[in-house]
């Protein structure tokens, strides 16, 4: 009862200073609706590059670096144990860069409970052949399935099915700057050598592009049993082992925990593409420092419009007072007025940022560098939403409570015997 | 003859102002208003008659001395709790009207009502709509109080000063903004509450006319009455 009727009170004076309320709550309305379309656009654009980079990378990889033995032979060798080696002209092991037992790694691997996938690799370098020039590139031989589970193969490629390379005979993928270089198309046929000296003839079943002109120039993929085939290696050869996480956080402890248990060289992907983490970083607390100083901004101007409407309504405070409300009912009174602007004000906001956001997600953004993306993109995250209204009405709330207060500190009788 | 209750009882009061140096307004004032008494403050301007009136409405708490509404103290009460007495006991009619301009006048009439939430909000704009109709102003009760004359609003003002059936209704020169012809209807409207509903009632006011025709008359001096 008494609770509206204060908050009567709120909206009769409100609804006498229309426009200035107006003018308020649209200052709420412009801070919020930018706030949420920046931080939209801003992590929409932050999880698309993540996408392209961090999703379709291992999260910890597994592989073999060229490097000479640990343990020399010279250091086995009991009779020279706890002397001095001195050893010249060290040679890289010659087993190269397969992974020994990589099958029972790979059991061993899909066993342990923090990994949703692991997809074997063999990549290798090689010469295609377009003409009579030689353009150097890698062949990467892939399990097709796994590894469009993971870290989503199909989402890359312009043209062609990325099946068709596990059904057909000596087929390709190639890289769409590759395909451009050489002029070929889904259909004709690429000349590969390899290292070992090894010329097939493949044909190329698609092409794909991941928006890096350095991959997109020089990587082709096939399935891992014709890489094999090609390089002249049993099955089983393979050279990484690309493991995914539940939980990416985990990568360099798992990735060290690998290292120790398999002997293989471990990379996590905090390590691999540090710099994404950072510009991640950096965006979203630029947009958010933006989206909170326009609402500061906003809070300022609904603290002004208050104080001027108390100065206003000196009189009418003066007689409430007068006529029993207390200095209590007085500050609800006027801090109503403001969370009401808040609230008005923060609903709106969201609704036009939502409106602002579908127009930037429908802006034609269409770069060769990303086949797939041909708008803006837009993170339609409710969390943002909610942040935007909590802080609306906390700001609103602050703004209005000093000229809440001074409305409840005023002296009826200085108003009154002032007449 | 009804027994005389006392309704307002002050016994020794004493106030300073301090600015701009220590002035004594107010000089041991002691009296007391029985029910249904029709009493009058006059003195000259200055004399703290008005002062006065600001400590017996419980608005102005920095005084020394003790006030006693319907036998009970209001010393070292605390804001909330005055804020209840003025809402339930006291009725108040200024000089100048105070009447909300966001609101019309049967809101403006109906809002100490609802404060004080002892009747549904239909039976106070009842009592609202009774209390107009008494003081001639009922239609214009959906009116906004700018659309008002003076006198007009000045009786919307006595209309919400009555709205919670008041214990005393106080007044600081309640005609003193109206020409002769409403100040004697607000006189009259005074008069009739007085003595057709026994209403309590103390009026400070400079208008000697208007004093001499109130059952009692305290007159003030330099901050002491002198009869």
């Amino acid at each position: 009862m008494i609770k509206s009727l204060n908050l009567s009170i709120s909206i009769g004076l409100l609804r006498a200073r229309m426009k200035q309320s107006i003018v308020a709550a649209a200052g709420v309305t412009f801070g919020i609706a930018m706030f949420i379309t920046l931080i939209s656009f801003m992590t929409g654009l932050n999880q698309m590059l993540d996408g392209l980079i961090i999703n379709r990378t291992a999260h910890v990889r597994l592989y073999n670096e060229i490097k000479p033995a640990d343990r020399q032979p010279i250091e086995q060798a009991p009779e020279f144990n706890g002397a001095q080696h001195f050893i010249r002209s060290i040679q890289p092991r010659e087993h190269g860069k397969e992974i020994y037992n990589a099958v029972s790694i790979i059991d061993a691997i899909r066993q342990d409970n923090r990994v949703t996938g692991v997809a074997p690799k063999l990549s290798s370098p090689v010469f295609f052949h377009a003409g009579t020039i030689e353009i150097a590139g890698v062949i990467n031989g892939i399990e097709v399935d796994v590894e469009d589970r993971l870290f989503a193969f199909s989402d890359n490629v312009v043209d062609g099915k990325a099946h068709d390379m596990e059904t057909l005979n000596n087929s390709i993928f190639i890289g769409k700057g590759l395909a451009n270089k050489m002029m070929v198309q889904i259909g004709d046929m690429v000349g590969v050598s390899t290292t070992q000296g090894e010329s097939v003839s493949m044909k190329i079943v698609g092409i794909f592009q991941v928006g890096l002109a350095d991959f997109d120039d020089t990587q082709s993929y096939t399935s891992i049993s014709t890489a094999q085939k090609l390089i002249g290696k049993p099955a089983g050869y393979i050279t990484d082992i690309q493991i995914k996480l539940k939980d990416i956080a985990l990568a360099p402890e798992v990735a060290k925990e690998y290292n120790k248990l398999f002997r293989v060289d471990a990379v996590d992907i905090q390590t691999a593409n540090a710099q994404f983490e950072t510009g991640s970083g950096v965006r979203s607390t630029i947009s958010f420092s933006v989206g909170i100083t326009l609402l500061i901004v906003a809070g300022f101007g609904i603290y002004n419009i208050l104080n001027m409407m108390i100065y206003e309504k000196m009189d009418s405070i003066a007689i409430m007072k007068a006529t029993g409300f207390s200095g209590k009912d007085v500050k609800r009174i006027f801090l109503n007025i403001s969370l009401i602007i808040g609230a008005v004000g923060g609903f709106f906001g969201l609704t036009l940022g939502y409106i602002l956001s579908v127009v930037v997600d429908n802006i034609p953004f269409i770069t060769a560098a990303l086949p797939k993306i041909d708008t803006f993109p837009v993170n339609y995250n409710p969390i943002y939403y909610i942040i935007g209204i909590s802080f609306a009405l906390m700001t609103t709330y602050i703004a209005g409570l000093f000229p809440a207060r001074k409305a409840a500190g005023i002296d009826p009788v200085i108003i009154i015997r002032g007449k | 003859m009804m027994e005389k209750t006392t309704v307002l009882e002050t016994r020794g009061i004493n106030k300073y102002f301090y600015d701009p140096v220590k002035f004594r307004v107010l000089n041991d004032v002691t009296f007391n208003i029985n029910r249904g008494d029709f009493v009058s403050i006059i003195g000259k301007s200055g004399c703290g008659k008005s002062t006065l009136l600001y400590i017996l409405s419980t608005m102005d708490t920095e005084f020394e001395g003790e006030l006693m509404l319907d036998g009970i103290s209001l010393t070292k009460r605390t804001n909330e709790e005055l804020s209840a007495v003025r809402n339930e006991k006291i009725g108040f009619v200024f000089q100048f009207h105070y009447l909300l301009a966001e609101f019309n006048v049967l809101r403006n009439v109906m809002i100490p009502g609802l404060k004080l939430g002892k009747y549904s909000a239909q039976e106070v704009e009842q009592r609202a709509m009774e209390r107009l109709k008494r003081l001639g102003v009922d239609d214009q009760a959906l009116k906004r109080p700018s659309q008002l004359s003076g006198g007009q609003k000045q009786r919307v003002a006595i209309a919400r000063a009555l709205i919670n059936d008041p214990l005393i209704i106080m007044g600081d020169e309640p005609t003193g903004n109206l020409d002769k012809l409403n100040s004697d209807l607000v006189f009259d409207i005074f008069d009739q509450l007085a003595h057709e509903m026994k209403q309590t009632m103390l009026i400070v006011t400079h208008d000697q006319e208007f004093a001499s025709k109130t059952d009692r008359i305290i007159e003030m001096q330099d901050g002491s009455i002198i009869s």
